[in-house]
């Protein structure tokens, strides 16, 4: 990390004047109070988010101004005018009230990057409802889990995922009472037990009075992964908006001009507070696309829409690298001023293949679903130091430090040196709490009056106060950006008839970051076969879908655990990868 | 090869990746990803796999060609010929 390999910035580099330009200035003048004036309250006084993100806009000169622009291999682009958004919106509120839905039910969609997903969630929000998105690549049983956990109430999704992965599921859902369908399946008949999203979206008016939420009411809900246990539903409230908006200003640059590609699906954290809601808040248009990534379709994008800043995650990065150097010479970025990623730290090699294929190095960024917005980043003004995370944002505090055995914090000041990362408590979009789970809330802060949370991530802070992230600090695997809790694979995995054991890993790749590796091991009367491991991916991907199922399995005679019973999967991962096995004084005879 | 044969190597590396799709029920003419549940590295597999099994080229600048089933088996038909 020696400073030969810093990205310095000159006048040069910057396309547009950057909303942030004396580090120090910048952050000791601004205060989060301040920054919310900016952003529009309801006439009473109250806040909420679609308010301030569409019928604010609607309501003044940005109506005709395209919001959303969807992309779709097989249609023309599909415009959405901010006063069509709000129009919609309030449709889909209405329909919400004819339910009977009230203000902090939840309602979940799942669903591809189609419109209808971007008026629910804005809708739900208009309503005062609490909405959570969840990927579409989920299999029933994570969907399940979830629609459980958060006692969703009303979902919206489409007939093809509908058939395919709730519909028989269905009788486990108890609270799930309305399914509001998207047909994308011309000519079949409604399914029994769903409702014609069209047809009620038609019947409802165009117009609404947001609900009359503040800012610390309850709004979005995101589901992460832990070590053990089931997945946790970390809430955010209205308020979240002004991190949102603040930091979109700080780490993406954005101005009102602005065409903003945010590739992540709204089914991950990012993809809702900078693939919806924040690109709103500064009314600029948005470019979503509808289809899987595909390099040659991508470059065609960041060109033919003009996109001048762009927001992706390394798995992409390194996608593109991998097609070549090739496809990216048929095509043009003058209007591109501004690129940053999410999602994992971002290799050296990556930022700097930005700068000679795009022409601007990549700007790496890090937060995660708890922390609800961007915390730490590489930002326009200032050089960048390629595989740091950059540095804390205006409004955001970090800290590198121990936690110790008797529940203390100590501070370390030292640079280089290796701890947990913790933030200041206190910003707009810090989650409020577990959903049905204060325990595990509480867990997450320590220090003099609990004023740190802890971000369970191990990184290091150099002396010129620039973040590197070094590992989780717990089994957390961590795949194409997206956290999958091992326990919720090995679970489904112990489900199938042959296994007895199973232990989660994440096995190192170059191109997604890490892989789901499992090792089972089977019950008397089952023997090891190719025939078997492919009978238990099957089972697997079935359950969790393809983006949570584990990509390899491979059998042992058992697995290693440690004498209380709990299954060592940092020593699966050791001998995985042929690395130290480290302390094994914990580990029971014959493992 | 002929192109039932074709067909019949591309459904098994499709079950070699994800060994839940019912191959019966696959419809030859619709997106292959809208009828299975495939991320886009199962989806790299399978190409690759595809490569490797009929030692057929597939240049990324290609890929975008390779969408439906029938997309896919006459692709590899014209490059085994």
């Amino acid at each position: 990390m020696g400073s030969s390999s810093v990205i310095r910035k000159t006048a040069d580099d910057l396309r547009a004047v950057p909303n942030w330009a004396d580090y120090a200035a910048e952050r000791s003048d601004f205060s989060w109070q301040a920054a919310s004036r900016e952003l529009a309250n309801l006439p009473d006084g109250g806040f909420n988010i679609a308010h301030a993100a569409v019928d604010a806009h609607a309501a003044g000169r940005l109506s005709e101004k395209v919001a959303l622009r969807f992309l779709a291999l097989d249609a023309a682009a599909h415009d959405v005018s901010y006063g069509e958004l709000a129009r919609l919106s309030s449709r889909f509120a209405n329909v919400l009230a004819q339910l009977g839905v009230a203000k902090g039910e939840r309602v979940f969609v799942l669903a591809g990057r189609i419109p209808e997903l971007y008026v629910a969630v804005l809708g739900s929000l208009k309503h005062g409802a609490v909405v959570s998105s969840l990927f579409s690549a989920f299999g029933p049983e994570p969907i399940a889990t979830r629609v459980n956990l958060g006692a969703c109430r009303v979902l919206v999704t489409t007939d093809r995922l509908y058939e395919r992965k709730v519909a028989q599921w269905r009788d486990k859902m108890p609270t799930l009472e309305h399914v509001l369908l998207v047909r994308e399946e011309s000519g079949t008949a409604i399914p029994a037990g769903t409702l014609d999203l069209a047809a009620l979206m038609d019947a409802a008016s165009d117009t609404c009075t947001p609900a009359a939420t503040t800012a610390e009411d309850m709004a979005l809900l995101h589901f992460t992964s832990g070590t053990t246990g089931t997945p946790k539903g970390a809430v955010h409230v209205h308020g979240a908006a002004v991190a949102h908006y603040v930091t979109a200003r700080y780490a993406l640059d954005l101005h009102p001009d602005d065409i903003f590609w945010c590739t992540a699906d709204p089914g991950w954290v990012t993809g809702t507070s900078y693939g919806i809601i924040a690109p709103l808040l500064h009314g600029v248009t948005s470019i979503i696309d509808r289809e899987e990534f595909d390099a040659e379709r991508w470059y065609g994008i960041l060109q033919d829409e003009g996109v001048t800043v762009w927001y992706t995650a390394p798995t992409a990065i390194r996608m593109l690298m991998k097609a070549g150097a090739e496809i990216p010479r048929k095509y043009q970025f003058p209007n591109l001023r501004f690129i940053a990623s999410v999602g994992e730290p971002l290799n050296p090699e990556a930022v700097r293949w930005g700068k000679e294929v795009l022409g601007l190095p990549i700007h790496d960024n890090w937060w995660q679903t708890e922390t609800g917005g961007i915390m730490i980043a590489n930002t326009a003004a200032f050089d960048i130091k390629p595989g740091s995370m950059g540095r804390p944002l205006p409004g955001i505090d970090a800290a590198i430090v121990k936690h110790n055995e008797d529940g203390t914090l100590t501070l370390i000041d030292t640079p280089d040196t290796e701890g947990e990362l913790a933030l200041k408590a206190g910003w707009p979009s810090m989650f409020r709490g577990y959903l049905n789970n204060a325990e595990r809330y509480r867990k997450c802060f320590a220090g003099p009056g609990n004023a740190w949370y802890l971000t369970g991530d191990l990184a290091k802070r150099d002396a010129d106060g620039y973040y590197w992230f070094v590992g989780r600090a717990d089994d957390v695997i961590k795949s194409a950006g997206h956290l999958i809790g091992p326990f919720e694979v090995e679970s489904a995995l112990m489900e199938h008839p042959a296994v007895a054991e199973a232990g989660v890993i994440g096995k190192p790749d170059p191109v997604v970051g890490e892989i789901v590796k499992a090792f089972v091991s089977l019950k008397s009367g089952f023997t090891d076969s190719e025939e078997l491991r492919r009978e238990l991916l099957g089972h697997a991907r079935k359950k969790l879908g393809a983006a949570v199922a584990p990509k390899e399995i491979a059998v042992l005679p058992t697995l290693p655990r440690t004498r209380s019973g709990k299954i060592m999967r940092r020593l699966l991962k050791a001998r995985e990868l042929g690395l130290p096995e480290g302390d094994l004084s914990t580990l029971e005879a014959g493992g | 090869m002929t192109q039932t044969d074709i067909r019949a190597v591309v459904l098994a590396t499709l079950k070699s990746i994800a060994p839940e799709v019912e191959v019966d029920a696959l419809s030859g003419d619709r997106p292959l990803r809208n009828q299975v549940d495939l991320d886009s590295m199962d989806w790299l597999n399978f190409l690759l796999g595809l490569n490797k099994r009929l030692k057929v080229e597939i240049p990324e600048a290609d890929y975008r060609k390779l969408v439906t089933l029938d997309d896919v088996v006459a692709y590899l038909q014209a490059k085994v010929d």
